[in-house]
């Protein structure tokens, strides 16, 4: 029944419309208006492009201004700030030429609109003005590209020797963190040893894979280096860090790296924020299947010391399965046995 | 005028030579006129377009309205809607797939270049047809076949293609990872194939057809900037489709026969494959080869129509033509030099990062250019509101408030945060999307009498604009503030992360500003098909334009002029002109027939031209007593 009367309905919208678009072309003819060059609704046209230029620049401010809290995520690390701040410099500059443009390109319609009385102004060039507005953007980008270009090149600068490595791997649909342990140094992995219970694929006969840790969520600490080494086992993902305006692929077979330095703790930002559940989160931005949507992953910033006592605190792959050590070379053998027998 | 005995003499000779007796099948259907070619792609785009909008309109349902209960949709979506009422995420994500491929390849790279290159380009120049009307037409119907290959992959069981239209491996390579990697992405990559060849053939032809067919006197420094636009488009994509099509081939050879071009250690379905050695990232640097020019592909055919349309209404000259052609053969040849901006945060090298970052803010300024000279052409001009006028006034503002955006994004610093956010999203669907779209619809509204001998109504046509326009902005100017604050794309919901699980409000406002403006293009529909039928007669140059379509019959045979082809005597921008009685000057009137307005080295031109003039008529005269 409702269906039979929405399509009742429709059908007597549809005939309105119709016949008020019959009746103004019929008047249109009666008028002749469709013989002129521009009949009035050129200036109801000219006069919409500043009804628009107005409204929606009223709106924008309004909720640019409104939401700035919003969109505006803090920042939580060092290089995240220049970042920033280059972000919100362009936005000055393009920002300018978006509303000078626009005016223009709005204002013009209504006060150049036809009039028969009128004749355009034969205007075909003026080199001066084309060099000028040739050359002042090649000036300005260029400000822009070497700021963005130093920036860049001290953010993908090889990472600080006393950097904090941890290792990100991405599959479908989750990531896994492993620590390089008490050697500070990341045992060696291999694909095709990944197994169910050894799902990095680490090659244990390594002894530096020996005292590797996992951990369910990524521990780093406040103002000191940190390096993610990221990785993929199954198809492309991408890690990104909001807060820490950090963002790299996952490879499979391509290792690749983001080093940054976070400047507030989780329980600081808590505080910033006024969240007490606030997390410093990962999340996949590069498609990767159905879960794509779902990858999370929490990082939580602590002050060093904690990070240290957390960090010796971990127990390794091995003292947590120590059938993983089967089947190992004798000399790596009596290396993990060493440290079991520590526990 | 010695013009008008040029036109007379041959006239009968000529025409028979083009008198085709056609049937319905080598009249609409196999036709070899590149006229008849023009509409078979304009229709076909539609049709597309109109698919590709339906397909967004279901996932903006989804992103809007998470809760809503989609169950009224299973009679078209079946399965992918599931017993609860929701949409599949793995279909969402083919929708996604499917929405980019269909529209930047079957709209906006066959719909516009398709419709509007075979169009013009014989009409504009002054040519018979295309340099070769045979393989114009293998060239549609290749593309048909390519569309058809793609609509059957739709209604696959395991879904078309779902790796997003970029298809990156091994996403794409391997079955196990997601179900429209099966036979959904093999029909992807027949399709494209058919599609690359389709669009190889007609580029070839629009190319030759430019460079050997103009007309008497049409130098290259006479072509209006549509021609200029649809040549250095063909340009671009003769150069960079093979490059596509060497990376489907390696994908393919991936995907069939076991080869590593893409894949390596790869631990995928509890097993690890025997894959070593490849590198996803080539398949980037190859699509993106590209991928980058094809933006342009899409958008350089719109500014061309733009610049057409602007002068033409503004009853101005546009300003700096020859800096108008500049920056449009700095954007070909710079759209080759820029494809690693897609892939600052790849992994590939830094270094490599710093070299495209400069280079693709060099090619901010040839944009720039382009900018300031349509606000200047419209500085004291005189003009007049068409539609196709107002819909390029809202592609300049597409691209200046898209071509913007892309300075952030070409800059990897900032690039680091916003890389596969919202924020491109919004980036390229204004810039590229909604311009190269605007562009389009243009056209359709400014030769609509030149393809049907009717008129399209214009206020039907404001009032599509005026929703259209609004409703873009509506749609793409939030997902600015969604992309700042770091909601990540193709997510099927974001409510798993706390930094995301916001703007629902907003993103609720987008799908209805998306809904609306989808309406709205029905009419656009309405008012191009009836208008076919019923619309207003025609006059001969309804637009008073100059350049030389206007100046065959108002339905044009195949063949285009039934006496011999005009000759062009003047650029296609006198409009205006100071001097002059009307407010323009077709270009087949001789200067030496304004010697009122003709500008002082224009004076000086008239007597070559007279020169030549008189030798073309002794020859004549000596042809035709030797007959």
């Amino acid at each position: 029944m409702y269906g039979f009367l929405i399509g009742v309905g429709v059908l007597l919208i549809f005939s309105i419309v119709w016949m008020v678009y019959r009746i103004q072309t019929l008047v249109s003819v009666v008028k002749g208006s469709d013989k002129k060059i521009a009949s009035g609704s050129n200036k109801v046209n000219a006069i919409l492009f500043i009804v628009f230029l107005v409204g929606t620049g009223i709106l924008m401010f309004w909720y640019s201004i409104k939401e700035f809290d919003n969109y505006q995520l803090p920042v939580a690390s060092e290089h995240g700030v220049v970042t920033d701040s280059l972000f919100w410099w362009t936005m000055a500059i393009t920002g300018i030429v978006f509303l000078i443009t626009h005016v223009l390109l709005f204002i013009f319609p209504y006060k150049y609109r036809y009039s028969e009385k009128r004749k355009a102004s034969f205007y075909p060039d003026n080199n001066k003005l084309e060099i000028i507005w040739t050359i002042v953007p090649a000036f300005v980008l260029a400000g822009l590209v070497i700021s963005g270009w130093v920036a860049w090149s001290d953010i993908t600068a090889p990472a600080p020797e006393n950097a904090h490595t941890v290792e990100i791997m991405g599959y479908q649909f989750a990531w896994e963190v492993r620590y390089p342990g008490k050697d500070n140094v990341l045992g060696d992995y291999d694909y095709r040893l990944i197994t169910a219970t050894n799902s990095h694929g680490i090659d244990f006969n390594d002894k530096n894979a020996i005292d590797d840790f996992s951990s369910p969520v990524v521990v780093i600490p406040k103002g000191e280096p940190v390096l993610f080494k990221i990785r993929a086992r199954d198809v492309l993902h991408s890690v990104f860090a909001p807060h820490m305006r950090l963002k790299m692929d996952a490879v499979p077979g391509m290792p690749t790296r983001f080093w940054f330095v976070p400047t507030k703790t989780t329980a600081e930002m808590r505080e910033e924020t006024g969240n007490p559940e606030f997390n410093y989160e990962i999340a996949c931005t590069e498609i990767c299947g159905n879960g794509h949507f779902s990858m999370r992953k929490v990082i939580e910033v602590v002050e060093p010391e904690e990070y240290q006592k957390w960090y010796a605190e971990q127990k390794s792959f091995i003292q947590l399965n120590p059938a993983l050590a089967d089947g190992l070379s004798a000399e790596t053998k009596e290396l993990a046995e060493i440290q079991l027998s520590e526990k | 005028m010695s013009t008008a005995s040029v036109a007379n003499h041959d006239a009968a000779h000529d025409h028979h030579e083009h008198e085709h007796h056609d049937n319905f099948v080598t009249k609409y259907i196999f036709s070899q006129d590149h006229k008849m070619i023009a509409k078979q792609y304009l229709v076909t785009g539609m049709f597309w377009a109109l698919l590709g909008g339906f397909l967004s309109i279901l996932f903006r349902l989804q992103l809007g309205f998470p809760e809503m209960n989609m169950s009224f949709l299973r009679p078209i979506l079946g399965g992918w809607i599931d017993e609860t009422g929701h949409l599949d995420p793995t279909f969402y994500l083919a929708l996604v797939t499917m929405h980019g491929t269909i529209m930047v390849f079957f709209v906006l790279t066959a719909g516009l270049s398709g419709t509007f290159s075979n169009f013009l380009i014989p009409l504009q120049i002054g040519a018979r047809d295309m340099a070769s009307g045979f393989m114009n037409m293998v060239s549609y119907w290749l593309f048909f076949l390519s569309g058809v290959i793609m609509f059957i992959s739709l209604f696959l069981k395991t879904g078309p293609a779902s790796g997003g239209w970029v298809v990156y491996p091994p996403l794409s390579a391997l079955e196990q990872a997601i179900p429209g990697s099966g036979l959904g992405m093999t029909l992807w990559l027949v399709a494209m194939t058919f599609f690359i060849a389709s669009s190889l053939m007609g580029g070839i032809n629009y190319i030759t057809t430019v460079i050997n067919l103009r007309t008497k006197g049409m130098s290259f420094s006479k072509l209006p900037l549509t021609i200029w636009a649809f040549f250095l488009t063909a340009v671009i994509g003769l150069l960079s489709f093979p490059v596509l099509f060497a990376a489907a081939l390696l994908l393919v050879f991936d995907r069939s026969f076991g080869t590593s071009f893409y894949l390596s250690d790869i631990y995928i379905g509890g097993e690890a494959l025997p894959n070593t050695g490849g590198s996803p990232v080539l398949y980037q640097h190859l699509f993106w080869f590209l991928g980058h020019p094809e933006v342009y592909i899409v958008l350089l055919p719109a500014l061309g129509i733009t610049s057409e349309v602007i002068a033409t209404n503004s009853r101005k000259p546009i300003f700096g033509y020859k800096a108008m052609i500049i920056s449009l053969l700095g954007i070909t040849v710079l759209s080759f030099v820029v494809w690693a901006h897609h892939m600052f945060v790849s992994g590939m090298n830094p270094f490599l990062g710093s070299i495209f970052m400069f280079l693709t803010l060099i090619i901010a300024v040839p944009s720039a250019v382009k900018v300031f000279n349509y606000l200047t052409t419209l500085w004291r001009g005189n003009l007049i509101f068409t539609p196709a006028m107002l819909f390029s006034i809202g592609l300049v503002s597409f691209f200046i408030s898209g071509g913007l955006t892309g300075i952030f994004l070409g800059n990897s610093a900032i690039d680091i945060q916003l890389h596969d956010t919202y924020f491109v999203v919004a980036h390229f669907h204004l810039v590229m999307g909604s311009a190269s779209f605007f562009g389009m619809i243009a056209g359709v509204y400014h030769w609509f009498p030149k393809m049907f001998g009717r008129m399209m109504d214009a206020k039907l046509g404001y009032i599509h604009f005026w929703i259209t326009f609004v409703g873009v902005y509506m749609v793409f100017f939030p997902m600015h503030y969604i992309g700042i604050a770091g909601f990540p794309r193709r997510y099927y919901s974001w409510t798993n992360f706390e930094f995301a699980n916001m703007y629902t409000d907003l993103n609720m406002f987008v799908s209805a500003a998306a809904i609306v403006t989808f309406a709205a293009q029905f009419i656009f529909l309405f008012n191009f098909f009836y208008s076919m039928y019923k619309g207003r007669k025609a006059t001969l140059n309804p637009w008073r334009s100059n350049t030389l379509e206007w100046t065959t019959p108002i339905e044009p045979g195949h063949g285009n002029w039934p006496g011999e082809i005009p000759s062009v005597y003047r650029w296609p921008y006198d409009y205006s002109k100071p001097g002059a009685e009307e407010d323009f000057i077709p270009q087949t009137v001789p200067l030496s027939a304004t010697p009122e307005s003709n500008l002082p080295h224009e004076q000086e031109l008239v007597k070559v031209e007279l020169e030549i003039m008189k030798e073309e008529e002794d020859v004549l005269v000596s042809n035709e007593t030797g007959h």
